[in-house]
């Protein structure tokens, strides 16, 4: 048994060798000057750490400064924020309705929720460019937001209102008979009772939001707009990328929703497996 | 509603119209479409002529034949095995930091790690003596697509895996301490607990994985841009560049039909399978 067990540590751990050594390939490019990186980073012959490929990629040196990762960074910040937070707030006053007050919208809400998660967002976004056009949102963060709260709406709805059902309904109805108002039981009891689910759907959404390249690439096409997810290909090029400036951009434009998936950890995986609720 | 129907039956309307001007042209875009090499290269397929790719619809078919059960394989062989194993939550953090980091970094990182020269895949080759298979993975029509489709299991196993292990959580100790008092085998345990009672976390990870590989994008964008020629091209790829490069939203809105159709085909193929067994 003993030796059984020896031998699932060392499978496990060269198993995860597998995706260590990718990651800190990008570290250790990012922080080296490219001509120790060519001809591969796990030569040490020389090293000369550096931060000037950080440096780099912040102010766009290889491809302009449309390019910058600095103004990127910003421009997904811009967008991501708010498409986090508008989707959630207006998610959870319509899920405490629907889970507290009988409406009959559950089944069409369900069925809105799956199409969603089936139909391909190929099969909708050119009507949605045609109405963004339309609309004079195109190269707008505000379209970009919108579109994101329109595809947060239904599964944090479905996710809230599940969880609200699980509330227990007494504390609220206590204090009912002490006279609280709907919407100061609201704010007051069931969302700090609420706080786990929300950590969820905040964190899932934001690295959503801040991951998407598809609506970002569709509907920001002017060059000083671009999202750090739609930036760092353009630093890539097609031929022959500077993997030191590459490497230290990826770091920038990643480091973001890791940083959220390690503070929220626990919440991030619950949203994940409580439905698998985004592809 | 409205961002999901109205677009939905826009984008069947438009697939019926001819661009530009318009008119109403019936199934023409959808001729157009299936009529051209890089979505379905019949003479590859007849006789292995016409070039090396096979057209983005096959390329899509392979995509899941490949990864799919790939995924559902090593996710669920790393849940188990990261169960017991000291510092199995940090190495099944780090296996799903591929499902954190953006996706296009993840298909920059693939290139990254597919590179002739700066990647570590023939850093390894070299290492273990297999100089003579390195090359430049991306470059050529023959391992284009493959080490895209392989590169992105690298990227995804990390959804399967988690998903397993919530579902390896929720099954009762009780289940276990039973039959080791039985006296069945690990194996024996393995098939007749743990598999079935990871049902659900299975049609999860089949369903979510399926609907991702059918509109691969962001990959393929990073790894190939489709290329060599055609060879790593898939539907939403030429969806894309028919839409916003040659700005065709008539055969743009075809392709996205097809894609549509595809993936509910699939779905409720897979979906009535799994409710039989």
């Amino acid at each position: 048994m003993k030796k059984f067990t020896i031998i699932v540590h060392v499978i496990a751990w060269a198993a995860a060798l597998i995706w260590i050594i990718p990651f800190l390939g990008v570290f250790m490019a990012s922080i080296r000057p490219y001509t120790e990186v060519q001809s591969g980073w796990w030569n040490f012959q020389s090293f000369h750490p550096t931060l000037e490929n950080f440096y780099d990629a912040w102010i766009g040196k290889t491809a302009g400064p449309s390019a910058a990762l600095s103004t990127a960074l910003v421009h997904s910040l811009i967008v991501t924020v708010p498409a986090t937070f508008i989707p959630v707030f207006v998610a959870a006053l319509a899920a405490y309705s629907f889970a507290r007050f009988s409406f009959r919208t559950k089944d069409l809400l369900f069925l809105t929720l799956v199409l969603l998660q089936t139909i391909p967002q190929q099969m909708v976004i050119l009507p949605i460019y045609n109405l963004m056009n339309s609309l004079g949102l195109l190269n707008s963060y505000v379209g970009l937001i919108l579109l994101h709260t329109a595809f947060g709406l239904p599964w944090q709805i479905l996710f809230l209102r599940n969880f609200f059902s699980t509330l227990p309904i007494e504390v609220e109805e206590a204090a009912r008979v002490d006279g609280a108002s709907y919407f100061k039981i609201f704010y007051k009891i069931v969302l700090p009772m609420s706080l786990p689910a929300l950590a969820s759907i905040l964190s899932l959404q934001f690295v959503w939001v801040w991951n998407d390249f598809f609506f970002a690439l569709t509907l920001i096409q002017n060059p000083n707009m671009r999202l750090a997810t739609q930036t760092v290909p353009v630093i890539k090029g097609r031929y022959e990328p500077n993997w030191s400036i590459l490497s230290a951009a990826s770091i920038m434009a990643m480091i973001v929703p890791v940083a959220i998936y390690v503070a929220l950890q626990r919440y991030y995986v619950r949203g994940i497996t409580a439905g698998a609720v985004k592809g | 509603m409205v961002f999901v129907f109205y677009p939905v039956v826009d984008t069947i309307y438009m697939s019926f119209l001819e661009k530009g001007t318009g008119k109403f042209v019936g199934f023409e875009n959808y001729a157009d479409v299936v009529g051209r090499n890089e979505f379905l290269n019949v003479k590859r397929l007849e006789n292995f002529l016409g070039g090396p790719s096979y057209g983005a619809l096959i390329h899509n078919i392979l995509w899941v034949v490949i990864h799919l059960p790939l995924c559902v394989f090593f996710g669920l062989l790393l849940a188990v095995l990261l169960r017991d194993v000291k510092g199995g939550t940090i190495i099944k953090s780090i296996v799903f930091l591929g499902m954190v980091i953006p996706m296009i970094i993840g298909g920059v990182l693939l290139r990254f790690i597919l590179d002739k020269d700066a990647g570590i895949l023939n850093g390894v080759l070299n290492a273990i003596g297999l100089g003579a298979f390195t090359r430049d993975w991306t470059f050529y029509p023959d391992t284009a697509l493959i080490t895209a489709i392989l590169g992105s299991a690298w990227i995804w196993v990390g959804f399967s895996m988690i998903v397993y292990s919530a579902g390896l959580e929720g099954i009762p100790v009780e289940l276990y301490e039973a039959a080791k008092i039985d006296g069945a085998s690990w194996w024996k345990t393995f098939w007749r607990i743990t598999v079935p009672m990871l049902k659900p976390a299975t049609i999860v990870v089949v369903t979510m994985t399926l609907l991702w590989e059918l509109k691969i994008f962001d990959i393929v964008y990073a790894v190939t841009q489709g290329g060599p020629g055609d060879a790593s091209k898939v539907l939403a790829y030429i969806m894309y560049i028919d839409a916003f490069q040659a700005w065709n939203f008539g055969t743009a809105s075809a392709i996205a039909v097809i894609l549509t159709i595809m993936t509910f085909g699939f779905a409720a193929y897979l979906v009535s399978r799994m409710a039989k067994s």
